[in-house]
């Protein structure tokens, strides 16, 4: 890997995103969030609070989520990237897409990235078997996606339309119903 | 932001040492706290050194039976551990319940121990803090802040520690490693980590500067039930009122001070025979709130006597 071990105020480096390899060229402050949508033009993923307190800007690394306003671009040389661009585009919508269409699960739009980025994020999570702070069970092997995990797994994601409820069916429609 | 140059580190020690030798340098690792700190100005490094890709993430066992977390592991690696959830579950629950998944995706255990509070006068850059600007002043005492410490603080500051993680840490008597700008290899109980505010607030830890967090060293777990209880504002995604951490005999307390609270006296009342009430006394009897926060010193009783009765929590 290309790696700059040290850069003044400037950096170019290589990153992927959405299955793309981009070089890029930003002033070291750039965030993640900020390369995304100002450098790279994808707006699909939004700026809300700017301090990794409301969810808006979460994108997938590897197959983690995370807060891209709260990343420096250079942090992630060389990682792969996924912003809602990359999930699914008008015509070819992920199901995940699909659902939140379906249970109407947005009003102004603007968390709906996040929300969708974050769901993919933890159902991956969840099919790790990693525990939230209501498993019950630490030692079990599967955990049962309960309503109530998944409103404790996506409080990473404010919803200010107050959409939660029809979030939560989106998302269940996805995963399945729980056992 | 303010401009910094940036360099990778190519090992823990040269890390250290780089950090030690360049003014204004900071460690960053998943940069969830320093970052929101940069973008207020409240931290301005003129250098970052990024240890985040550093080859201490593992999760091992040690020879004496305990486990050896790297300082590097997230705080979602470290929770999901099978070993940490079957061996030191009050460890699990204790991470689970900071912050949101996207952040404990990002954020680091070294990170974790060694973030700042979340004093709200701390984050205020127009009110005066000593922690900001040494004899500037404290806002948050007399201020209108319900989360300031209740066991010791100082007339310089009453901030409280925010981590959840360091308060499971604190019960399990944990070690903290570290490499110093030397290259000497550090252990440090974690209850020595940590400083309480005296009139020196802005010094937050006893580590030397530059010295690096390379891992969190569990012993064997203590016998007996582990339990983690969370009081706050919100049912998720908010920091502390009071916390507890509970295993075996000991206990541990959040939110009430700069530092976590390993609750020694409580445990000693314990020993003696005290009821749950007594002990909570006993740790408490020395509590100071002012008039927005004396109410955690009655919640902090309460949570303590229903902990130690086994009152269920959920």
């Amino acid at each position: 890997m290309d790696m700059p071990v040290r850069a003044a105020t400037r950096a170019s480096f290589e990153i992927t995103v959405n299955g793309e390899a981009r070089r890029v060229e930003v002033d070291l402050r750039t965030t993640l969030l900020d390369l995304l949508r100002e450098h790279l033009g994808l707006t699909g993923t939004k700026k809300g609070c700017d301090h990794g307190q409301c969810g808006a800007c979460t994108v997938l690394v590897g197959n983690r989520r995370i807060n891209a306003c709260l990343s420096l671009a250079i942090m992630h040389e060389g990682e792969s990237v996924t912003t809602i661009e990359g999930v699914g585009l008008p015509g070819a919508l992920h199901p995940m897409q699909v659902a939140f269409l379906d249970r109407d699960a947005f009003q102004c739009g603007y968390c709906t990235p996040g929300q969708i980025c974050s769901s993919l994020g933890m159902l991956a999570e969840v099919a790790r078997g990693e525990p939230s702070e209501v498993t019950g069970d630490l030692a079990a092997e599967t955990i049962p996606l309960t309503d109530e995990e998944i409103r404790e797994r996506m409080s990473g994601n404010i919803c200010r339309c107050s959409a939660y409820p029809q979030i939560r069916e989106a998302i269940r429609d996805v995963a399945g119903a729980p056992a | 932001m303010r401009p910094f140059s940036y360099e990778r580190a190519e090992s823990a020690a040269a890390a250290a040492k780089a950090a030690a030798q360049t003014p204004g340098a900071r460690f960053l690792a998943g940069g969830t706290n320093l970052l929101d700190l940069m973008k207020l100005e409240i931290e301005r490094p003129e250098h970052l050194i990024d240890v985040g890709r550093l080859p201490l993430a593992d999760i091992g066992e040690t020879a004496d039976g305990g486990l050896r977390i790297g300082a590097m592991a997230t705080n979602s690696a470290a929770a999901s551990d099978r070993r940490v959830r079957t061996r030191y579950p009050v460890l699990t629950h204790a991470i689970v319940a900071g912050a949101s998944a996207q952040l404990r995706n990002k954020a680091t255990i070294g990170g974790n121990l060694l973030q700042r509070t979340r004093c709200q006068y701390f984050y205020d850059p127009a009110k005066p803090c000593n922690k900001r600007e040494p004899g500037a002043g404290c806002s948050a005492l007399g201020g209108d802040a319900r989360g300031n410490a209740i066991l010791g603080a100082s007339e310089a500051c009453v901030a409280t520690h925010p981590s959840d993680m360091a308060v499971a840490l604190s019960v399990l008597e944990a070690k903290v490693e570290t490499v110093t700008p030397g290259g000497e290899v550090r252990t440090w109980g974690i209850d020595e980590v940590h400083r309480l505010p005296g009139d020196t607030p802005h010094i937050e830890t006893n580590l030397a500067p530059g010295e690096l967090v390379t891992a969190v060293v569990l012993p064997q777990p203590p016998k007996g039930r582990q339990e983690y209880r969370k009081v706050r504002d919100r049912a998720s995604y908010a920091g502390g009122l009071f916390s507890l951490a509970l295993a075996g005999e000991r206990l541990a307390l959040g939110a009430v001070a700069l530092k976590p609270w390993r609750a020694g006296r409580a445990e000693a009342a314990l020993v003696g025979g005290a009821s749950p009430a007594e002990a909570a006394e006993a740790e408490l009897g020395a509590a100071q709130g002012g008039h927005r926060n004396a109410f955690k010193i009655t919640l902090a009783r309460r949570v303590i006597a229903a902990a130690l009765e086994g009152t269920p929590y959920r």
